[in-house]
């Protein structure tokens, strides 16, 4: 196809981006560097700094890597028990957890609402089972959140890691156990090595969208327990601070970039260390 | 192949949990009690009526909806183009390129959706129509991108290169020959993209205003003030709705898709 041809197929989509991403992005996040009128990182500094903000960074990024550890644990067996399933049932256990991926965000967070609350399912159960006597307060706390971020991403991990999975072949395994491994040494010496770049992929997918999710962390967090997210629609829509929304919303991608590099550079580590 | 017993009961109990909250809602929603409980007592339709009372949830259910069709339908007129020409050509230049496309997935929605209020709205002084309408496009563009890129990865091009021997032009061949064999694929990004531009909370949430808003906000507001079953009855119907979207990816598409 002649060049013009090419150009003509990709220019829209590129000066969309360009124009209503990329320059509105670059920006908002030129302005955190500049203080009167010259290059300054004081602003990052003094946030920081600041006890409040600190202490909302630190818990957005406890909650995103608890969740991404929780998301693993769980969807790890998941995922091998779903590629070894024949294909005809296969298709219904991913839809089955492709299902709630396709549902609403705030639908998802309000199913937790309704189990957490004071007079939900968790707090009825143990009051009628008499463990306790008043309602417990389960939620508007990072437990209420850590649980919402991971009904809303263990799908991601689960797909991640069947796509990897289905790729292993069987064979492999039953090689191992012949040759003298276990059930539980086939599988972490053979299965578990060649599963990880599924479990890199499913990592960074959880962990950067538990620590960028808005939805969950406000309806599940409320006031009491705030993250970045939550923290620059406070700033901008409730406070009118730009300065501060500018400056947080910078620090998490720089934070999403650095992390999600890092998992890579340990996936790269591993794999040359087995040569 | 064995099926150890552990395994198999581990997996039912992370599929209860993925499942169990989505039932429950559902129970909720026809419960008689004016607040939300598991088990529910009674059985009524009241909160379903409900819905159509609350003035608020049926016009921005109208809103969502126009927004994602023509949203969807931009982003498809915009990136079926584009993907058909990144998947097919190399050129100087490309890696760029389809990093740029790529970009809305790095950016973090609630991120995106603050530089568009300060650029487009407060800035440019744009209405929130547009607004929400090219905030939501950029979102879904790689979705569309994704998807018709995976349906012509098997693509066969040497129907292509015949047409073209056969004197066809680059332009006529695109519309000849590449876009009825991704048929399925389109209505498949269609259909995700639609999904995922009505169930969008971050952009919606920067750009909306008195007035104009999408569901999903307020549904949000909602919970907020009043925490009762008419949510549960308003989830249910989006479940229905999605649901029935999912069945048509799988007839399409197939849900494998989703394990690239």
């Amino acid at each position: 196809m002649k060049k013009k041809g090419l150009a003509l197929f990709l220019m829209p989509g590129m000066l969309l981006l360009i124009f209503f991403l990329i320059i509105p992005l670059f920006a908002s996040i030129g302005n955190t560097f500049v203080v009167d009128g010259g290059f300054s990182l004081s602003r990052y500094f003094d946030f920081f700094k600041d006890e409040y903000y600190l202490e909302i960074y630190m818990r957005t990024i406890k909650l995103g890597v608890v969740t991404t550890i929780l998301a693993t644990i769980l969807g790890f067996p998941t995922a091998y028990y779903i590629s070894r399933t024949n294909k005809k049932v296969r298709g219904l256990y991913i839809m089955f957890a492709v299902f709630p991926l396709l549902t609403s965000a705030v639908v998802r967070s309000f199913s937790w609402m309704v189990i957490l609350g004071k007079r939900g399912i968790v707090n009825t159960v143990l009051m009628n089972i008499g463990i306790i006597s008043k309602p417990l307060s389960l939620l508007y706390n990072e437990f209420s959140i850590v649980m919402g971020l991971l009904y809303l991403f263990l799908p991601l991990m689960i797909m991640s890691l069947v796509g990897v999975m289905e790729n292993i072949d069987g064979d492999l395994t039953e090689a191992a156990e012949s040759l003298g491994a276990t059930r539980f040494q086939a599988f972490f010496k053979v299965v578990f090595p060649l599963s990880v770049p599924g479990l890199i992929v499913g990592s960074i997918l959880v962990f950067t969208g538990s620590i960028t999710a808005y939805t969950t962390p406000q309806l599940l967090g409320g006031s009491k327990a705030k993250v970045l997210s939550t923290l620059i629609y406070q700033s901008a829509m409730s406070l009118f601070d730009w300065d501060t929304a500018a400056v947080v919303a910078t620090i998490m991608i720089v934070t999403t970039l650095i992390v999600s590099s890092i998992i890579n550079m340990m996936a790269s580590r591993i794999n040359s260390s087995r040569g | 192949m064995y099926k150890n017993k552990l395994l198999t009961t581990f997996t039912l109990a992370v599929y209860i949990f993925l499942l169990a909250p989505l039932v429950i809602i559902t129970a909720t929603a026809f419960g008689t009690d004016s607040y939300l409980r598991f088990p529910p007592k009674g059985f009524s339709l009241k909160w379903v009526q409900n819905i159509f009372e609350v003035e608020m949830f049926a016009r921005t259910f109208v809103i969502s909806i126009q927004i994602a069709v023509i949203g969807t339908l931009i982003a498809l007129l915009i990136g079926i183009p584009a993907a058909y020409a990144l998947s097919r050509y190399s050129f100087k230049g490309k890696g760029f390129v389809q990093g740029l496309f790529l970009s809305p997935v790095i950016v973090p929605g609630i991120v995106f959706g603050f530089s568009l209020l300060k650029f487009l709205i407060i800035r440019f002084e744009m209405d929130i129509i547009p607004s929400l309408l090219i905030g939501h496009t950029i979102v879904i563009l790689p979705y569309i991108i994704r998807v018709i890129s995976s349906s012509l990865e098997n693509f066969d091009y040497s129907i292509e290169e015949a047409a073209i021997s056969l004197g066809a032009s680059g332009l006529k061949t695109f519309f000849i020959v590449i876009l009825p064999n991704v048929t399925s694929g389109v209505i498949a990004a269609f259909i995700l993209a639609f999904i995922n531009s009505f169930n969008n909370v971050p952009i919606s949430i920067f750009l909306s205003g008195p007035g104009v808003s999408t569901l999903p906000i307020q549904m949000m507001s909602y919970v907020e003030y009043y925490f009762d079953p008419t949510i549960s009855a308003l989830s249910v119907i989006l479940m229905i709705m999605t649901a029935v979207l999912m069945f048509a990816i799988e007839r399409t598409l197939g849900l494998s898709f989703f394990t690239k």
